[in-house]
């Protein structure tokens, strides 16, 4: 059976026609073209496709797209500030938190979140926090100093 | 050094891409009109396909097709190929069974491809897949060397008996039974490598494309190595010509060696989009990946060090059964046996080595490179055995090292196990990481440590790789069916910007900035005019791809090859322009200039009288500053270095903590310091995974992989895991320009190792002797109760 959903995305309104079991995260990749949310698992462990509902990290692999109808979506491509970028990406990059990428979008969508209930978390807390992302490449070290760095850019 | 030169470490040009979501990977292209391809694989590790009934999945709306191994035999579609070929001792060829994308009459293991569906929705081919009705006789199953290699071992295939693929030595017998018959003390160990499922983060992905107007195919995956792929694919599998074949890499999620091997999803992709004339996407599950991956180690090992009486090390014996899966993957052969074996002198002088492997079928996925690829096994075998040798000799087990250390003035050092290795400093790494480490403190942390009731080890391990496997003609000789030279092309454009083209393939080692940071430093361009070209068979010129730490001791040699002939032409140019001798031009901060005078033209008015050649020597000379340089190394590079690991331990739950790690590795002439710090921690983080948490398991008496997902497959978190201290201490690589070795694998190489010495050191006053990977709480706690009675 399909169903209009509906919602906004990164600040746009947005709708598609969806079967009724259709992720949330195949509406927004195959449906509505933003391809910055990854999928790496299947068992909602791996945080590739982590992005914002209403204010707070989900993964979108583990919500059904008509979970999401008149909800504020926000991924990874409406992180920039009005063409910016915002000061996780850029600490991601300054401290060479990212190797290959996939998982990069999922981390900065999640510790977002982070900052955003604990505006100075501690390496422990960030630790802590990314229990629910994977990174095969980075070994973690440079994702918490830039999360840190990040977290003071914007504190500032 | 110039601003973005060599040595400077810049951040990448590669990331704004990927932070802001516009990374293109595979899964992220759609092509208009495709398909949905679902695999059906077989749910048993063997058994006999009698029939496969699949209307019901025909029947339901959207479903294209469904096609079997007949359908592909039908079409005359050859089987994948292996890419190395191992002589047994007795100089006979290893067997080596086909392999078809789809298994026709019989399935070999958990996940083996038995058909696909193809249908307009990822959802429907899902659906589709589960009406697919195969008929399966199930057959018994060996899954692990163990049971493979008992007596009357079910067999994997009919022409490899007692499933022996290959039985093949290295070194000499005579010599190492002659070392052993004069020691004063034999040391020996029992190692199980643990089997590993690369995880990139990445799963596998295909699109296969025909274009039936020009008959040309495309395709799109997730490779390390697209003109790899496109040979094997396109000579042996399917018979396409090169020229009507493309294979375009795009950016890739992470490989660690998973990614080399050609798969059969990439046939099936590119087959089906021809009989179905539409493009076929396939992307894995996380669960496909888990049970079709080529996955790693997998050594069972018996070994034994003579010593003299002063703790010299006087031969090597090694016994060693590699577990190779059910069918031969693309360098499966080459893992267990000459990037293994060649490496067992590690750092020491060893004299006498003699080792044996046997590589072995299973019904399990195939076997193949991951991170380190055969060194990590050898690294983990040779430091296990040193330390233990240590402790029983009483030497400590820096000291035993030091005094087997190859000296410093040792180089070149022919080993006993084929490989010359060209330069090295393992006493200055060793002092490094040593002080790093502030070993001297240990002993009063372990003291703070029993205060708190736990228990604190120290351990190290003083490694050896190889990296950037040349020359090809001796590999060649070894077995190799591939050339191992890399391309590069420096395509410099008519205003001056420069692009570059290069066979290597990045999936997260920044070849973008690395390789642009080489271009500047040579050529005095702008480090922002510079673009890095991979991956892109229609684009690159043929190139072998990335793997085995060779990108820039390979693919970054071949670039500074190109780039001597465009320095050389510019000369040319240039004297014309300015009316001097060509000898007496030279190349200072991006100008070409006449030496000991004022007169100078920029890179950029060479650049365009090249391509604008109104004032230009055309009698003489082509229009045009595009070079490419092909570049076949003298012999492989050796990075080699020292970790050192503390660990703390609860004895009452067998947590094992690690507290410190420090590294001090000799990579050579290093290009991005920043990089190759990330490069290092990402290597330390897998081969503390293979200590501490990973491993593959298959239920023996099923044959079902029981760690097929994440939920059971324990991969490292942020919070398993403490800051590394890393550093370098270099000596330069004596046979290529820049004096670079590379710097992938050596994480994963060393800290195995050194993380399971600290581990048994930390629990050895207790009397626990050995510890099995991965050091799990549940092993610790037990080894601690076996001795506590």
């Amino acid at each position: 059976m399909s169903i209009t959903v509906s919602f906004t995305l990164n600040g746009e309104s947005v709708s598609a026609e969806v079967d009724n079991h259709t992720l949330l995260v195949d509406m927004i990749r195959d449906q509505l073209g933003r391809t910055g949310t990854h999928v790496g698992c299947d068992t909602s462990q791996c945080g590739a496709c982590v992005i914002h509902v209403d204010g707070r990290s989900v993964k979108s692999c583990t919500m059904l797209a008509v979970q999401a109808e008149g909800a504020d979506v926000g991924t990874i491509e409406g992180v920039a500030l009005n063409g910016n970028l915002h000061p996780m990406h850029e600490a991601f990059r300054e401290h060479h938190g990212l190797h290959c990428g996939f998982c990069t979008p999922g981390m900065i969508m999640s510790v977002l979140d982070l900052v955003q209930q604990n505006p100075d978390p501690s390496e422990k807390e960030i630790r802590e926090w990314l229990e629910g992302n994977f990174c095969r490449c980075t070994g973690y070290q440079n994702i918490v100093r830039a999360v840190r760095a990040g977290a003071q850019a914007m504190r500032s | 050094m110039t601003e973005n030169g060599i040595g400077a470490a810049v951040r990448r040009k590669e990331d704004h891409r990927f932070i802001t979501g516009q990374g293109q990977y595979t899964d992220d292209i759609n092509r208009p009109n495709q398909l949905y391809a679902q695999i059906i694989r077989s749910p048993l590790p063997h058994a006999r396909i009698r029939g496969i009934e699949f209307k019901a999945a025909l029947d339901m709306p959207g479903v294209v097709a469904v096609l079997t191994g007949r359908d592909m035999a039908d079409d005359g579609v050859g089987g994948l190929p292996c890419g190395w070929g191992i002589n047994n001792k007795d100089g006979s060829p290893m067997t080596e069974p086909g392999h078809p994308p789809l298994a026709a009459d019989t399935v070999r293991y958990v996940g083996d491809q038995v058909a696909v569906v193809l249908a307009d929705k990822r959802s429907i081919a899902r659906d589709a897949a589960e009406r697919v009705d195969v008929d399966y006789e199930e057959l018994p199953a060996a899954t692990s060397l163990s049971a493979a290699s008992a007596e009357a071992a079910p067999a994997v295939w009919e022409d490899a008996p007692d499933n022996v693929c290959f039985d093949w030595e290295i070194g000499d017998a005579a010599a190492t039974d002659k070392a052993f018959a004069s020691a004063a003390h034999v040391s020996s160990i029992d190692i199980v490598n643990s089997r590993l499922i690369p995880n990139a983060i990445e799963p596998r992905a295909a699109i296969g494309e025909y274009d039936s107007g020009r008959d040309e195919y495309t395709l799109y995956t997730t490779s390390q190595n697209p003109h790899v792929i496109r040979m094997l694919m396109g000579a042996f599998v399917l018979n396409i010509p090169e020229h009507k074949l493309r294979i375009i890499a795009p950016d890739v999620g992470g490989g660690f060696g998973s990614k080399i091997c050609h798969y059969a999803e990439e046939a099936i992709v590119t087959w089906a989009s021809k009989r179905v004339n539409r493009p076929v996407k396939w992307t894995a599950d996380r669960s496909e990946s888990f049970m079709s991956d080529a996955h790693g180690r997998d050594h069972i090992s018996h070994a034994e060090l003579a010593l003299s009486k002063d703790g010299d090390f006087l031969g090597l014996r090694v016994q060693t059964r590699a577990n190779l899966g059910a069918y031969l993957s693309t360098f499966g052969p080459a893992v267990p046996t000459y990037l293994y074996a060649t490496l067992l002198a590690g750092t020491y002088k060893t004299p006498a080595i003699y080792c044996e492997v046997k590589g072995m079928f299973t019904h399990s996925v195939p076997v193949d490179s991951y991170r380190g690829a055969g060194r990590p096994e050898a690294c983990y075998l040779l430091e296990r055995l040193v330390d233990r040798a240590a402790r029983e000799t009483g030497i400590d087990p820096i000291e035993i090292r030091r005094r087997n250390f190859i000296p410093q003035d040792g180089f070149p050092y022919q080993t006993p196990v084929a490989l010359e290795y060209d330069s090295g400093d393992y006493h200055a790494c060793l002092d490094k990481c040593l002080e790093l480490a502030d070993y001297k403190g240990f002993e009063k942390r372990r003291a703070e440590s029993a205060e708190r009731g736990k228990l604190r080890g120290v351990g190290l391990s003083t490694y050896i790789e190889a990296c950037g496997i040349a020359p090809s003609n001796v590999a060649g000789a070894l077995g190799a069916r591939a050339g191992l030279y890399e391309s590069g092309t420096i395509r410099v454009n008519p205003t001056g910007s420069v692009t570059v083209l290069t066979g290597s393939h990045s999936h997260g080692q920044g070849h973008e900035t690395t390789f642009a940071q080489l271009v500047t430093e040579a050529l005095g361009v702008d480090f922002d005019s510079i673009e890095v070209v991979h991956g892109d068979t229609g684009k690159i010129p043929f190139g072998m791809g990335t793997y085995g730490s060779r990108s820039l001791a390979v693919g970054g040699m071949a670039l500074m090859a190109a780039l001597e002939k465009i320095k050389t032409k510019s000369r040319k140019i240039a004297a014309h322009l300015l009316e001097a001798s060509e000898d007496d031009v030279e190349f200072v901060d991006g100008q070409l200039r006449v030496a000991g005078t004022d007169r100078a033209v920029s890179f950029g008015d060479v650049a365009l009288a090249a391509y604008v050649p109104h004032n230009y020597p055309l009698d003489v000379l082509e229009p045009g500053l595009d070079e490419t340089a092909f570049y076949d190394p003298k012999n492989f590079t050796f990075p080699a270095g020292c970790h050192i690991c503390e660990v703390e331990i609860d004895p009452d739950t067998g947590v094992v903590e690690i507290d410190r790690f420090t590294a001090a590795d000799d990579f050579g002439r290093i290009i991005n310091p920043m990089i190759v710090e990330g490069q290092v921690h990402g290597g330390l983080t897998q081969g503390i995974g293979q200590a501490l948490y990973e491993q593959c398991v298959y239920d023996d008496d099923s044959g079902q992989l029981l760690t097929g997902s994440y939920m059971d497959y324990c991969m490292p978190k942020a919070d398993n895991l403490p800051n590394f201290e890393v550093t370098t201490n270099t000596t330069l690589c004596a046979h290529n320009v820049l004096g670079v070795k590379g710097c992938g694998e050596a994480g994963t190489i060393g800290s195995t190792p050194a993380v399971i010495n600290a581990v048994v050191d930390a629990l050895s006053d207790l009397g626990v002797k050995d510890m099995p990977i991965p050091a799990t709480p549940e092993r610790v706690w037990q080894a601690i109760r076996a001795v506590s009675g």
